[in-house]
């Protein structure tokens, strides 16, 4: 009992990975796309309480609402309203080609782990993230990304607002069923 | 931050607006408005492009401005000029080839005006934060305009393509972005330059988030192993959007190439040179050899392309300022005469996929004079012949690399661009010397506008060919000013 | 103590998994997911070291980049959508209609 309290956030840091990990592992592996999407939903939780232990409470909320809820539910969606057999009956879903692949993928693996093992990561410092203060009140983290967010990130915050803007142009243009269109009129003058 | 600040960054925030506006008009005026709606689009970038004159330029120097998001120099202004350029040139191309397609013009303009947008910022970036997103912004919009078409199978195509390589890069770029910013402490331009600069020997972590961020900006640029995504992605897309993609977003991502690489990283400069170096050589020997085997024209000028990218790479390897001004007006020369090229390519699509095979071009000397002359005038500029621009930018690149001691770079460049002749004749041939009679040659479309913009290129080609000291000079007095070191 | 090198490693091994996830799967959906994984990757990253830093500008990286996630994940799903209904298929290994 007292190793586990002792060593309480080793402990949940380990098991919040692992389980991160084989989420992971499940998205890339799953035949089914639907055991795919939920083995991501677990990835995503996952990260989100990763990012609770690293004083990020805001953006776990935000990878939860935004992920686990917008993207995950999005992604269901697509799959059940284009009927799953579609999707996957082909027998072999791997590419010819996935041996050399996953080979490329751990050798980049490697090399990234070798850079980050032999170089070094700046210098730590500076007030925690949890105590940043404004005119000389603490603040809370939620608190604290707000100000810095509207104040000296305002301007790719802006542009981000239009980048949504356009995603929902996009799956209009893309997803819309339009009359006209499909009767297939001037689609063979083109 | 109050709300005086916010003026240099008015052009932006309209060309947003005027976008919005568009494409609210749109639904109203459906499939009969394409020409209302590209036209309000057209003077929307017009606009832009007075406020930008008006609002966006430095006084004095460089200045930081908003939060050190964006900065305000000539090199930004240089860009926006050119990417705003691009954007009506493309639009007005579209008009036509919109209006004989079952699609409509309103999110079409409204998207390119959004992509527009998103350069822009992508010029002018301080940030790496401010600079992904403004990428991201662009590169969104134009995966949409690829995949426009979306009943063609080859524009669907095209799109997915494109979206999931993309998609890929902007993920290496990101993961890139993470480890500069845990090696070196901040997403600042200056403050990266500062760190790297301080630092006695470069750290491993750190020269890994370089080379990421390198492979993210070179797909982007797409430079040879990460170009893949181009050659389907312009054979697939509807040919003005090809036009568009092939010059606006390769001279934005030029732009953040510049800014990070010869602005923030360039303390380091040694250290990833040579990976350019290589990748450059890579690029023009494997580009040019490609282009000589294609039949589909779209495919061909995808390759070409590819290899101007790799001329363009050069400029970034010699890493002097002679380098930096070399590749920005390269960029310039190279907008004009692609999409002047293009403008041909949409002329004579007048039946299905016509004027995208070689022979399409037969005998058009003939029936075409005209026509027939504007076409070699594009294809002697990409060759890099004089009197045309493309020597002149040529000159100038490869000058930068030899000052630079890069004098082998320079011959295989030289070498590659000989072997361009090949390609770039098999059309000049097939115009002049043969009469195509028994190919039944591809009938050019009457298009007034088109035929007036690819007169503009045309205009624009051989002036800076014959007169290039006005816009050398601008380009010059934009390195005083990289606003970074 | 769990320090960034932890999150450095954790981010590594989902960044790799979904390079290979892109690399190896056919179905569109399933790279779009991989997809998703590296922008995580690139996330736990961020936070590990605005923590570290205590610079709270990773995180805002981080929402911006949670924010263009979701929509590439509109688009590419958009794109889906629009592949089904011409093609019957979503296996990128069927897009071969251009060649050379």
């Amino acid at each position: 009992m007292a190793f586990l309290v002792a060593h309480f956030t080793q402990i949940v840091f380990y098991v919040l990975a692992l389980l991160a990990v084989l989420g992971g592992i499940g998205v890339v592996t799953f035949k089914n796309p639907v055991h795919s999407a939920l083995s991501l939903l677990g990835t995503f939780l996952m990260v989100a309480g990763l990012f609770v232990l690293r004083h990020a409470e805001f953006l776990a909320a935000v990878q939860v609402l935004v992920y686990a809820g917008g993207i995950m539910v999005l992604f269901l969606f697509v799959i059940m309203l284009v009927n799953v057999k579609k999707l996957q009956p082909e027998a072999v879903f791997l590419s010819a080609q996935a041996p050399m692949a996953v080979l490329a993928g751990v050798l980049v693996g490697a090399l990234v782990a070798f850079g980050l093992l032999a170089g070094k990561l700046a210098a730590a410092g500076g007030v925690p993230a949890a105590l940043q203060t404004v005119d000389g009140k603490v603040l809370g983290n939620t608190e604290a990304v707000g100000w810095l967010l509207y104040r000296q990130y305002l301007v790719p915050f802006e542009v981000v607002s239009v980048v949504l803007l356009v995603a929902m142009v996009g799956a209009i243009v893309f997803g819309l069923k339009s009359a006209s269109l499909d009767r297939g009129e001037g689609r063979a003058e083109r | 931050m109050s709300l005086s600040d916010f003026i240099p960054f008015v052009p932006e925030i309209f060309l947003a607006a005027a976008g919005l506006g568009i494409l609210l008009a749109g639904i109203t005026l459906g499939k009969k408005g394409v020409r209302t709606l590209i036209g309000s689009g057209v003077a929307a970038l017009i606009v832009t492009a007075v406020l930008v004159w008006v609002f966006g330029r430095p006084q004095g120097g460089p200045q930081v401005i908003l939060g050190g998001m964006l900065v305000l120099d000539n090199l930004a202004v240089f860009f926006k000029l050119i990417m705003i350029a691009a954007s009506i040139i493309a639009l007005i191309m579209s008009a036509g080839f919109l209006e004989r397609s079952p699609y409509g013009g309103g999110e079409y303009t409204s998207l390119v005006l959004f992509a527009t947008v998103g350069m822009m910022v992508m010029a002018s970036g301080a940030n790496l934060a401010s600079l992904y997103v403004g990428l991201e912004l662009m590169a969104l919009s134009v995966y949409i305009l690829v995949g426009y078409f979306k009943l063609e199978v080859k524009s669907n195509e095209a799109a997915v393509k494109y979206f999931v390589l993309g998609a890929l890069s902007s993920g290496i770029l990101v993961y890139g972005i993470s480890l500069v910013y845990g090696t070196l402490g901040t997403l600042d331009l200056r403050g990266i330059h500062q760190a790297l600069a301080g630092m006695a020997k470069l750290n491993w972590a750190a020269g890994l988030g370089i080379v990421l961020v390198g492979f993210g900006m070179l797909f982007k640029v797409a430079i040879v192993p990460f170009h893949v995504w181009t050659p389907d992605a312009y054979e697939g897309a509807p040919t003005p959007v090809t036009a568009f993609i092939s010059v606006g977003p390769k001279a934005a991502a030029f732009a953040m190439f510049l800014r990070i690489f010869l602005g923030a990283f360039e303390p380091n400069i040694a250290a990833w040179r040579t990976v350019m170096w290589v990748a450059a050589a890579a690029t023009m020997i494997f580009a040019n050899t490609a282009a000589l085997t294609q039949n589909n024209v779209k495919r061909m000028l995808a390759y070409s392309s590819i290899a101007h990218a790799g001329y363009a790479l050069m400029g970034i390897v010699a890493g002097t300022a002679m380098g930096l001004w070399s590749v920005m007006l390269y960029m310039l020369i190279y907008t004009f005469m692609n999409l002047g090229a293009f403008g041909f390519v949409i002329l004579l699509e007048s039946r299905g996929y016509a004027g995208e095979t070689i022979q399409d071009y037969a005998g058009l000397a003939k029936r075409h004079p005209a026509a027939a002359a504007g076409m070699l005038v594009f294809m002697l500029g990409l060759a890099g012949i004089p009197p045309t621009a493309g020597f002149m930018g040529k000159l100038y690149v490869f000058a930068a690399a030899v000052q630079a001691g890069y004098v082998g770079l320079t011959v295989i460049a030289v070498v590659m661009s000989a072997v361009s002749l090949f390609y770039y004749f098999r059309i000049v041939v097939q115009m002049y010397l043969h009469d195509g009679e028994e190919d039944e040659p591809a009938e050019l479309i009457r298009d007034r506008w088109v035929e007036a913009m690819i007169f503009v290129c045309v205009a624009a080609t051989l002036f800076i060919g014959v007169y290039p000291g006005p816009m050398v000079g601008w380009a010059r007095a934009g390195i005083s000013a990289l606003g970074l070191g | 103590m769990i320090g960034a090198m932890h999150y450095v490693f954790l981010s590594l091994i989902l960044f790799v998994l979904g390079l290979i996830g892109v690399m190896v799967r056919k179905n569109f959906i399933t790279v779009l997911m991989s997809l998703e994984l590296i922008f995580n990757a690139a996330n736990l990253n961020l936070i590990a070291f605005s923590d570290r830093f205590s610079s709270l500008s990773g995180q805002i990286l981080a929402i911006f980049i949670i924010t263009i996630a979701a929509a590439e994940a509109a688009i590419g799903l958009g794109l889906i959508i629009a592949l089904l209904r011409l093609k019957d298929t979503a296996s990128l290994d069927d897009a071969n209609e251009m060649r050379g």
